[in-house]
């Protein structure tokens, strides 16, 4: 077996009484690297990290996770990997963070002292000191999910699966969290993430692979996913609706060949770009023509783009929002 | 490039003791949790001192001709019955971590599938041995006394400590399956009323008509309760009282009930824990 690939799955099928969950899923996380699976809700994404971390048994088709296989040697898995699942934290809302933290330490063998010093390491690293003797019921949504980030990181896991890690926190709080997914890696763990955002999987992950009702649809590096899905788009917004025109010409002079200009809100333009300097030209052309805006953005393609360029169809939220409930 | 290596120096090595020592760190959870909600500790503490009143001043003159003869079928009788309503609260326990996320995060971890249903299990022998303390507490108080010596003393508080955990395993399969916590309550309680009520905790199962006294006589509880009778009061007191103090019978008949316990339930209870996902 290769000691390149930290996690490999391999055909994966699961279904839950006639809901096909996961239709054949394949792809590698390489050593050391991250992986994004794009998906939108209900695309498996859950169903294919729960198999990964031992917690579901597959149909069909075979993973191995740091070179032993989920099925036959899950215990040698659990040793090797670190789980923060999705919606509500792992953890223990009636003890406090240190409390948590120190209880998987001693369930990780670790000796009583060992866990306690970890226990303050983690606290400490992720912001948690001046909250770690409160009961983790008090803590807020960002913090519960850096309490069960730490308690997932206790055993310096080789490899690390984050089910949807910023999913419903706000922006600032987003960036902190890829912050710390950047730190985890620096330290040479392969991490397995999965997101609906490409933004974040593009800031994060060196491959993506893209899934959609149980099959993948896309599995490339992240460069270029984007050259095939098409570049970013800028929009502006300016603040006087009478310089539409004005606005409209500056666009046309910065976007791709053939460009059409499009409004996807009244008094908005967009045109899809390939430079990566066209925000800067923008702002200095903009400027010459003393053309005041509201708003003016570089945007990468939303998920439901995505799926439209890879599919010719709109991706469907799949009614999963119910049942996700009962699920994760 | 792993960094695992240079950490293990630290961790106990793996080996046949990790599912006790794991128990032992999951049941230091409970404990805690008791530690900081006292008021989860009712049901073994204020409840029986209720009962213990109603029953003695209620049905005291009218079964045993006054109260303080009462006094040694009721104590025993008590700590049976609350010892078996006690369990629900591990059921309950059990469905309320499933509801949250933290089992997921047991069962991910490289422990024992049975350490966290054995810890929630070892958890509670704390909150029984408060129930025997109250309950004789207040029995003495009423004037109660145990009338043999304290070996045989300590050997019925084994004894009831380990039925309440042999016993545990059937409201936690409970709590494992059930859908909700309303759920558990209602079906291990409705079980438990008739399991109480038809043995011969509170009345002598003489009283009973025939088929209801051959189930109260083959109940695991009245086996409990009569070796509790046997093991601490007056072996002259007779039959009912103390089974003419032969513990040897009731209490070999307690510990083949808590094997059956064990042996149909745990495995069930550990089968429907690895299933839930
Ligand atoms: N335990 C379950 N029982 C029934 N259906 C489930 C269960 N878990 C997931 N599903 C279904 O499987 C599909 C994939 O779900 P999931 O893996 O949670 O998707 P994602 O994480 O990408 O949102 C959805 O249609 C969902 O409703
Ligand atoms: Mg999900």
């Amino acid at each position: 077996m290769s000691t390149d690939i930290a996690v490999e799955a391999d055909g994966l099928v699961k279904s839950f009484k006639d809901t096909k969950a996961l239709k054949g899923v394949s792809f590698q996380v390489p050593r050391g690297k991250v992986l994004g699976v794009l998906g939108p809700n209900g695309a498996g994404k859950t169903t294919a990290v729960r198999i990964l971390a031992t917690l579901l048994r597959p149909d069909a088709g075979r993973a191995t996770v740091a070179g032993f296989d989920v099925a036959t040697q899950p215990r040698e898995v659990r040793k090797r990997v670190g789980l923060t699942g999705q919606q509500y934290a792992s953890i223990d809302e009636e003890l406090t963070g240190r409390e948590n933290l120190r209880m998987i330490g001693e369930l990780l063998n670790m000796r009583s002292a060992t866990a306690k010093a970890r226990a303050a390491e983690l606290l400490e690293w992720f912001d948690l000191t001046d909250a770690a003797d409160r009961n983790a019921k008090t803590y807020s949504g960002g913090m519960r999910r850096r309490l069960d980030l730490a308690a997932s990181l206790t055993g310096h896991p080789e490899i690390v699966f984050l089910d949807e890690p910023t999913t419903g926190l706000d922006p600032a709080k987003r960036e902190d969290m890829w912050d710390v997914v950047r730190d985890i890696v620096g330290r040479g763990t392969s991490v397995l993430l999965t997101t609906q955002y490409l933004e974040e999987a593009d800031a994060l992950a060196d491959d993506i692979v893209v899934i959609n009702h149980g099959e993948v649809i896309a599995h490339d590096t992240s460069e270029n996913l984007k050259r095939v899905v098409g570049s970013q788009t800028l929009r502006v917004r300016p603040a006087d609706a009478a310089r539409g025109g004005d606005v409209k010409e500056i666009l046309l002079g910065l976007g791709a060949d053939g460009a059409t200009i499009g409004e996807p809100r009244p008094g908005e333009f967009a045109i899809p770009v390939t430079d990566d300097a066209a925000l800067g030209h923008a702002v200095a052309r903009l400027a010459q023509a003393h053309i005041e805006v509201t708003e003016l953005s570089l945007l990468l393609p939303s998920l439901d783009e995505v799926f439209f360029t890879l599919t010719g169809e709109r991706s469907k939220p799949a009614a999963a929002e119910a049942s996700e409930e009962a699920s994760a | 490039m792993t960094s695992t290596a240079t950490h293990e120096v630290s961790t106990i090595p793996h080996g046949p003791l990790d599912v006790v020592r794991h128990s032992w760190v999951l049941a230091k959870r409970s404990l805690i949790k008791t530690w900081r909600t006292p008021e989860g500790l009712i049901d073994v503490t204020l409840s029986p001192i209720m009962f213990t009143l109603l029953f003695t001043y209620i049905f005291g003159g009218a079964i045993a001709g006054s109260t303080s003869d009462y006094l040694p079928l009721l104590v025993t009788g008590l700590i049976g019955q609350n010892i078996a309503f006690a369990s629900v609260g591990i059921g309950i326990q059990l469905k309320a971590d499933m509801e949250k996320g933290i089992f997921d995060r047991f069962r991910a971890l490289p422990i024992s599938r049975i350490a966290p249903l054995f810890g929630a299990a070892l958890g509670d022998v704390v909150r029984g041995l408060l129930l025997i303390a109250v309950m004789l507490g207040t029995g003495y108080a009423l004037g109660y006394r145990i009338e043999t010596d304290p070996v045989k003393f300590v050997a019925g508080c084994a004894l009831a400590i380990l039925f309440a955990m042999c016993l545990a395993w059937a409201p936690m399969l409970v709590g494992l399956i059930a859908r909700t916590e309303r759920a558990v309550q209602g079906i291990v309680f409705m079980t438990l009323f008739p399991l109480t009520f038809a043995s011969n905790a509170f009345v002598p199962t003489e009283s009973m008509p025939g088929w209801l006294a051959a189930f109260a006589n083959a109940n695991p509880l009245s086996h409990l309760v009569l070796a509790l009778r046997a093991l601490w009061n007056d072996p002259a007191a007779g039959p009912v009282m103390s089974n003419n103090g032969d513990w040897v019978g009731p209490v070999t008949w307690t510990l083949v009930w808590c094997g059956i316990f064990v042996v149909v339930f745990a495995p069930l209870a550990i089968r429907a824990y690895n299933r839930r996902a």
